[in-house]
């Protein structure tokens, strides 16, 4: 018995330790060095991303309210991959920070959080893994305490996430008023699709459209990455969305299976609507960061189109695709906080010959926009062919060229930044910058994933068998 | 004794929960802005309680998730409002309309 939770229970156990043993470091008398620290604390998780491979066994725990299947402990380990990624980019932002440990604890809370939220079973668990994944979040875009932005970022970040969580409770307590259970599976029993429910879905389809940012409720997005330091953008916008976009499809496709013939629809018009605007204001932005925040909204879009597939292949695609984003857009984020630490310059133009002093920098920099953009060598082309063959099976043929279509019009900006590292002329370039081990690190594993995901079929075909619908 | 009916008692939630929405719109201060969300948050607690009191009375599960709500609005009020200081003490002012660097 005792056994079980130490065994399914095994990610969270491991990632409680670690914030444990940091309080620990924290509270204690003696005043380590930053680099040692940070050295000690990858160390711990690479040991975590290691150990999510081994011994995984499915099953549930507290009457159903926690589960854990092969699929979700995928999902866990991608979680696990990209947070040791983003600790490694951090590297060069933190080295000098004062409050290093305090950084690192919030980020395991918030994973923490995501790991209940990603395998719960229940409403209750749910909410509270989606509210212990948030809260943290928002005092981490204010950790640049001294920045005007930073905590304008977080002011926007934490009221937006509060308003969207009370819409999404609201839909749920109509949701358990009408059905009379908080369990994913008993809820999905009562679904009958009756006017009340239907009104339900909709309140907790927008309280999730706030949190991965769909277009009518993206507007706090580009702002909170904008402001926030680029380590924790990374984070928000790779970690923290593939947390939500996997429970909200598990949540799609078991709680509201029963009704996926109403809302394949509404799915359906968002994504296109969202990868249309986020392409549109993508467009104009010259700040760095910002343009990563509209490129992820259309992305979003594009994750969309592939849910509304409803079907085995949706759920594979998505999450191969995520896969594939976590790896790109952690390459453009690793080399654009090294710049901003170094440097400190963050928008486009700064970027002008950037090819001339940062040959290495500006070629992670140009594949990683290339695999955002979907150019064919490179897996992002992959991730989104099996996004777009998902999201046709329901047969809106038209529709799905014209997200095709706004594949074109993306390559415009993210050429532009290609253009402006490789082409463009400047007399003040940014100074060469010497790379340290564990950005370098985090950038080689990157540009492996982004290049070699694509090639390796039996990565899709590994998704794809232990999807469920 | 008359018992007042399920309609009313969703009638003010759903009237709160409104009420919290347009607060949240129309206030220019951080913290009553704060204040319209834990309106919001409360109506979903009142939700929670009716439906458990009136249709599901054998099982409590509404009565404990409106707990949960409760504890992690005071969770969520204390962060935002050490994130609003830290914003008062970089701005010198509290009102949305003087945040306002990063935009479009």
């Amino acid at each position: 018995m005792l056994n079980e939770y130490l065994i399914l229970l095994k990610s969270e156990w491991i990632i409680i330790a670690i914030i444990f043993l940091l309080l620990f470091i924290k509270v204690g008398p003696k005043d380590w060095k930053n680099e040692t620290l940070l050295y000690g604390i990858n160390i711990l998780l690479l040991f975590n991303l290691l150990a999510g491979f081994y011994n995984n066994v499915e099953g549930n725990l507290f009457n159903g309210m926690y589960h854990s299947t092969q699929l979700i402990l995928l999902e866990k380990n991608i979680l696990n991959l990209g947070v040791y990624l983003v600790s490694l980019i951090a590297y060069p932002w933190l080295k000098e920070h004062k409050h290093l440990l305090e950084f690192y604890i919030l980020l395991l809370s918030t994973l923490l959080g995501m790991f209940f939220m990603i395998s719960s079973g229940n409403l209750l668990i749910f909410y509270l893994g989606l509210e212990l994944s948030t809260i943290p979040l928002a005092a981490l875009a204010n950790f640049d305490l001294h920045k005007r932005q930073s905590s304008e970022a977080a002011m926007k970040l934490i009221i937006s996430s509060a308003f969207s969580s009370a819409i999404l409770l609201f839909g749920v307590s109509i949701l358990y008023g009408t059905t009379g259970s908080l369990s994913f599976y008993e809820i999905s029993q009562h679904i009958y699709g009756n006017q009340l429910q239907v009104i339900a879905f909709i309140l907790i389809l927008a309280g999730f459209c706030f949190k991965i940012s769909v277009v009518p409720f993206h507007l706090w997005t580009a702002d909170v990455y904008e402001g926030a330091p680029a380590p924790v953008t990374a984070y928000l916008s790779v970690i923290s969305k593939t947390a939500v976009l996997f429970i909200f499809m598990s949540v799609m496709y078991t709680v509201f299976k029963t009704i996926a013939t109403q809302w394949y629809l509404m799915i359906f018009v968002l994504s296109i609507v969202t990868i249309l605007i986020g392409n549109l204001f993508a467009l104009r932005q010259n700040n760095l960061k910002r343009f990563l925040a509209f490129s992820s909204i259309a992305q979003v879009g594009f994750i969309l189109l592939g849910l509304s597939g409803t079907s085995i292949m949706g759920i594979a695609s998505v999450i191969y695709f995520l896969l594939i984003y976590l790896f790109s857009n952690l390459a453009a984020f690793g080399v654009i906080t090294l710049v901003s630490a170094v440097a400190n310059k963050e928008t486009i133009s700064d970027y002008k010959g950037f090819y001339k002093t940062n040959p290495f920098l500006s070629w992670v920099l140009a594949i990683a926009l290339f695999s955002l953009a979907g150019v064919p060598p490179t897996a992002g082309f992959f991730g989104k062919f099996f996004l777009i063959m998902a999201g046709a099976e329901r047969g809106n043929y038209i529709w799905v060229v014209f997200a095709a279509i706004n594949m074109i019009i993306s390559f415009y900006y993210y050429l532009k930044v290609v253009k402006a590292i490789f082409m463009d002329p400047n007399d003040q370039p940014i100074e060469t910058i010497s790379i340290p081990a564990l950005p370098k690190l985090a950038m080689i594993i990157c540009l492996a994933g982004m290049i070699l995901t694509g090639f390796f079929s039996w990565i899709y075909e590994y998704i794809y068998s232990l999807s469920i619908l | 004794m008359n018992e007042v009916p399920l309609t009313h008692i969703l009638f003010l939630s759903t009237a709160l929960f409104f009420i919290g929405a347009y607060g949240l719109f129309t206030r220019r201060n951080m913290i009553t802005m704060l204040m319209a969300i834990e309106l919001m948050l409360n109506s979903v607690n009142i939700n929670f309680v009716a439906f458990n009191k009136y249709l599901y009375a054998d099982k409590l599960d509404g009565i404990f998730f409106s707990i949960f709500i409760i504890t992690i609005a005071a969770a969520e009020a204390a962060v935002a409002i050490a994130i609003i200081i830290n914003l008062y003490r970089s701005h010198h002012s509290i009102d949305v309309e003087d945040a306002t660097e990063l935009k479009y």
